[in-house]
């Protein structure tokens, strides 16, 4: 725990874990769909479906989507917002089972046709964790600058991104390995302490077998 | 680095240094950060308090309806010149509440610890400001005691509502205010601990049961309570009055104490006062 956690964040109220979270949680699952939202299906699960609304978590959650942070006052605006830029907002209920009470499922689709389902946890203080993506277990703050990679679960990929990440003097931070099934798709999350180089992250999509990149510079 | 309460108070004497330098020197050690870089990020902090504060609206209504416009109450009362608490002590109130209210409607604010309890370290530190015409240097170096006290509770306990009850959150925030104050009035690193300990001791075993849920009733009054609850610790223990429990030992009674307390009390909605016919009229509205 460091003394800004105790004194901060500065942010938009009225719960660091119902609202501030949830604008993180929406920020950073914007960035992993990586391009302009056009529509979001938000679906609530557990308290975050019970007292949401008292909290503005639904508020909160389009305000990162649209790439708000907690402390940016148009959170309590965000509705009219989205609106004004056409994206389709719609609500519901997450079928989860045992999950953190404080989750969201989020399915969004993007202007030039990219998608991607996230299961995200508010876990207290503004703090959040990425639990799923696309239907994978993963474990991830959004922190860190964060290298997510899908590709084929087949030999090689890995090393072939520490490699890079080596090459442009990025260390890891953490690193996590997700598989559907084997021989199936993979999913790889690393947390890196430096921000990885424009010309790295190109060089990944060329690679056979590595079917998305995604990275985002950490919130 | 330190772990405890006692660890800062022996690190200040050892190195002859002021209970704020050693929290802010170990800030620098464990972020990596520069002396500037640290106290521009405090002066941050100090500064959005006082940005919160200066905006608050009197007509803002929180989404449930519950709150808002008791700090407009509040101001005027003070106005009025019927202050029966000083006028040190009714700004103090005011600006709980006011902060509180703020938070409740969706305004910024600063967590101190949490935005629950985000009234309480602005609402003595502000009003401090306004009564005692101090440079703004000695309010961010308050801004580090409450810091350092804050931090220690959350290691050694909570500063969840969730985990620990309200005394894990007023409770803690009262414990930070009531040091901050200790410092700013000239008291020693003893008394700024001795401060700590009983605004904390008071506020043992206070629940976290918040009426639908939301961070409102009774936490936006509870943020001018804890404000008041640090001035009159603060105020005793810069009489020289000693804590008979130390403040770590305060604080790991309140780790134990969150620990028994059951699940309804602590942010379920399920105990307490929000299951009482009161609530759930105001709920249904």
């Amino acid at each position: 725990m460091e003394i800004f956690d105790i004194i901060g964040p500065v942010m938009v109220g009225p719960s660091s874990s119902h609202t501030a979270g949830a604008v993180r949680i929406g920020y950073v699952a914007g960035k992993l769909l990586g391009e302009e939202i056009k529509e979001a299906e938000i679906l609530l699960y557990g308290s975050f479906k019970d007292t949401g609304k008292g909290h503005g978590t639904d508020k909160a959650l389009v305000a990162g989507l649209l790439g708000m942070r907690p402390d940016d006052y148009r959170i309590s605006e965000s509705f009219n917002i989205a609106k004004e830029k056409n994206i389709k907002i719609t609500f519901g209920e997450a079928r989860l089972v045992d999950a953190h009470p404080n989750s969201v499922e989020l399915v969004l689709h993007g202007v030039n046709g990219a998608s991607i389902d996230i299961v995200a946890q508010s876990i207290g203080g503004g703090k959040i964790n990425i639990a799923q993506i696309d239907g994978i277990d993963t474990n991830f703050s959004g922190e860190y600058p964060t290298l997510i990679v899908h590709n084929l679960d087949q030999p090689g990929h890995v090393s072939e991104v520490t490699s890079m990440l080596s090459h442009k003097l990025v260390n890891i931070a953490t690193m996590q390995l997700y598989r559907s099934f084997r021989g199936g798709k993979a999913v790889m999350v690393v947390e890196c302490d430096q921000k990885i180089p424009d010309d790295g992250l190109k060089w990944l999509t060329k690679i056979e077998g590595v079917l998305k990149v995604t990275y985002f510079e950490g919130a | 680095m330190y772990k405890s309460i006692e660890d800062i108070l022996c690190q200040a004497k050892e190195k002859d240094k002021e209970f704020w330098e050693i929290v802010l020197e170990t800030d620098m050690e464990s972020r990596c950060v520069s002396m500037e870089e640290s106290m521009r990020t405090m002066e941050q902090m100090l500064e959005a308090m006082e940005d919160a504060d200066s905006k608050y609206d009197g007509n803002l209504r929180s989404q449930s309806k519950m709150s808002g416009g008791d700090g407009k109450l509040l101001e005027e009362y003070n106005l009025s010149g019927k202050n029966i608490c000083g006028d040190f002590l009714g700004k103090v109130m005011e600006r709980a509440i006011k902060m509180g209210e703020s938070n409740a409607c969706m305004r910024r604010i600063v967590a101190a610890p949490t935005a629950g309890s985000c009234g309480v370290v602005p609402a003595v530190l502000l009003s401090y400001k306004d009564y005692f015409d101090v440079p703004k240097d000695k309010l961010i170096h308050a801004l580090y005691v409450a810091a350092g006290i804050g931090k220690v509770i959350g290691e050694n306990a909570s500063i969840s509502g969730a985990y620990g009850g309200c005394q894990a959150e007023i409770g803690t925030a009262s414990a930070m205010a009531s040091g901050a104050l200790v410092y700013l009035q000239g008291g020693d690193n003893e008394a700024i601990a001795n401060a700590a300990a009983f605004s904390l001791k008071n506020m043992l075993g206070l629940t976290c049961d918040p009426v639908g849920g939301l961070v409102e009733v009774p936490c936006i009054k509870r943020n001018s309570h804890g404000a008041v609850n640090a001035a009159t610790s603060a105020q005793l223990a810069l009489a020289g009055i000693k804590s008979a429990i130390s403040p770590d030992d305060v604080i790991d009674s309140m780790r134990r104490i969150g620990n028994e307390m059951p699940a309804d009390v602590k942010e379920t909605g399920k105990g307490g006062l929000a299951v009482t016919e009161s609530a759930k009229k105001i709920l249904v509205k």
